[in-house]
């Protein structure tokens, strides 16, 4: 039952050697297309966060019954928590589906290094955010005759997506591991991300007023350094977050 | 090509793995036998860098575990009870995908042989969720040997399979082996093993209680082996 050594260069040659960078890429391009493609066909992630963002948005228009004057100063909190609720479910569910078919182990078995795991996570979350955001945006500003098409607003909610996603991939794959990840995850992640959403409505809300931009700045600065420092230390330590 | 020494796997105050040594030579089959609850599957998780080891030392294919795991991942093959594949991909978008997370030169030439290997070429353009257990278990040893590895971890892999699948299984298994790999295989079912393996290791209260080979236990009869090793353990 010896190994023969035909099969052993055969098994050497299976292997490519890419330089590091190429490799990481490359294993972080096949996570975010493995996850849009198996998005694309069952929906299943993308139609429960479009659905709840909606009635989100179509709940608070009817509460609140607010005028126009009042309604322009709501609308950066209330979408950034519909963005932020939406989000979490998301964020839930992608991890959920690794968790629950021991396809997380099945990625953990692939000689990479780990963050290449979340940085693939991260990418094709980021990616179901951004949709979910591109649909929310124009039924807002229909349902609350409110412009929200702004270059500026765009940036900061690309912004914020980033902050929010690159700290609630981290903490879905710790939440995923419990029982109770369906109630852990948001009491993990709304504090940790709290930094994050109050600078994106401040800065959302300034821009939407029309405030000066040597108001605004301070707010995206610290969106900015948010994001690097979330992302940071994801790296750093998401290999010991999946590890038993 | 698996050495370990003194392994000792910790849960909080529960020791699961109690100083266990480990030994298989290259091109051995070995069936890791013992109850539920034995630490078989913990083991196998530690091998397969899967978990942390709380002590002791591993050497996989010359490397150390967990400090090199990737490169011990590189040359390992791993099937569990759960075929780790997704089911909103076809089966030759799975093995796309995992081909691409090891590496494999040639990927489709390769994806070809291996789906020829477990039988479902016929099938390579159909949803998993539409495979029935048996072929997605053939399928997740498919995704196991794309990257031929070196060495293959099978923990309990006919959970849930019919008699028909098993007898599957058990042909694709015997052809891995037949290739020179090293296989390490955790059962609780000694029929089904007895003509799989070389060698038969019985694992009880976190150590090796017991190890035989398949030319000794054809005298003595592998289930009396099995409950003696368990009584004295």
């Amino acid at each position: 039952m010896k190994r023969n050594p035909s099969s052993i260069t055969h098994h050497a040659s299976r292997i490519t050697h890419h330089s590091p960078l190429g490799s990481f890429l490359r294993a972080v391009t096949a996570i975010a297309w493995k996850d849009l493609a198996a998005e694309l066909r069952s929906r299943e992630l993308l139609s429960a966060m479009l659905v709840f963002a909606l009635l989100v948005i179509l709940i608070f228009n009817f509460a609140l019954e607010l005028d126009f004057k009042t309604r322009s100063t709501v609308t950066a909190g209330v979408l950034w928590v519909t963005f932020a609720f939406a989000g979490t479910l998301g964020l839930n569910r992608s991890m959920a589906i690794e968790k629950d078919r021991g396809c997380l182990d099945g990625l953990l078995l692939a000689p990479v290094d780990r963050s290449v795991i979340y940085f693939g996570k991260a990418i094709s979350n980021l990616v179901f955010m951004f949709i979910v955001e591109a649909i929310v945006l124009p039924v807002y500003s229909v349902l609350y005759n409110t412009n929200l098409f702004n270059l500026g607003l765009i940036g900061v909610i690309l912004l914020g997506s980033v902050g929010y996603v690159a700290v609630g991939t981290l903490l879905a794959s710790m939440a995923v591991q419990a029982r109770t990840r369906d109630v852990l995850l948001p009491i993990l992640l709304f504090p940790v991300v709290l930094p994050v959403l109050v600078a994106a409505v401040k800065a959302s809300n300034g821009l939407l007023q029309g405030l000066e931009m040597a108001e605004i700045m301070p707010w995206l600065n610290l969106l900015i350094v948010y994001d690097v420092i979330f992302i940071a230390i994801a790296f750093m330590v998401f290999d010991y977050v999946v590890e038993e | 090509m698996i050495e370990v020494k003194k392994l000792v796997k910790r849960f909080g105050l529960k020791t699961v793995l109690s100083g266990l040594d480990f030994q298989v030579e290259e091109g051995e089959f070995v069936a890791l036998l013992g109850p539920n609850g034995a630490g078989k599957t913990t083991f196998l998780r530690i091998l397969a860098s899967l978990a942390r080891p709380s002590m002791g030392e591993i050497r996989i294919a010359g490397y150390r575990l967990p400090a090199q795991a990737a490169a011990v991942r590189r040359r390992l093959g791993v099937v569990s009870h759960m075929p780790l594949l997704y089911g909103d991909l076809t089966a030759e978008e799975n093995l796309i995908f995992f081909g691409q997370m090891y590496a494999v030169p040639r990927l489709a030439p390769r994806i070809d042989e291996v789906l020829e290997l477990v039988g479902l070429t016929a099938r390579r353009r159909d949803l998993l969720r539409t495979f029935s257990r048996g072929m997605q278990q053939r399928l997740a040893i498919g995704r196991a040997v794309l990257h031929d590895p070196e060495v293959m971890l099978f923990d309990e892999p006919h959970t849930g399979l019919d008699q028909d699948a098993c007898d599957m299984l058990d042909k694709i298994l015997r052809d891995v082996a037949a290739r020179g790999r090293t296989v390490v295989m955790t059962s609780h079912d000694l029929a089904r093993v007895e003509d799989l393996a070389s060698r038969f290791d019985v694992l009880s209260r976190g150590v090796i209680a017991a190890s035989v080979r398949r030319s000794d236990i054809r005298r003595n009869g592998l289930l009396a082996f099995y409950r003696q090793s368990l009584e004295e353990a």
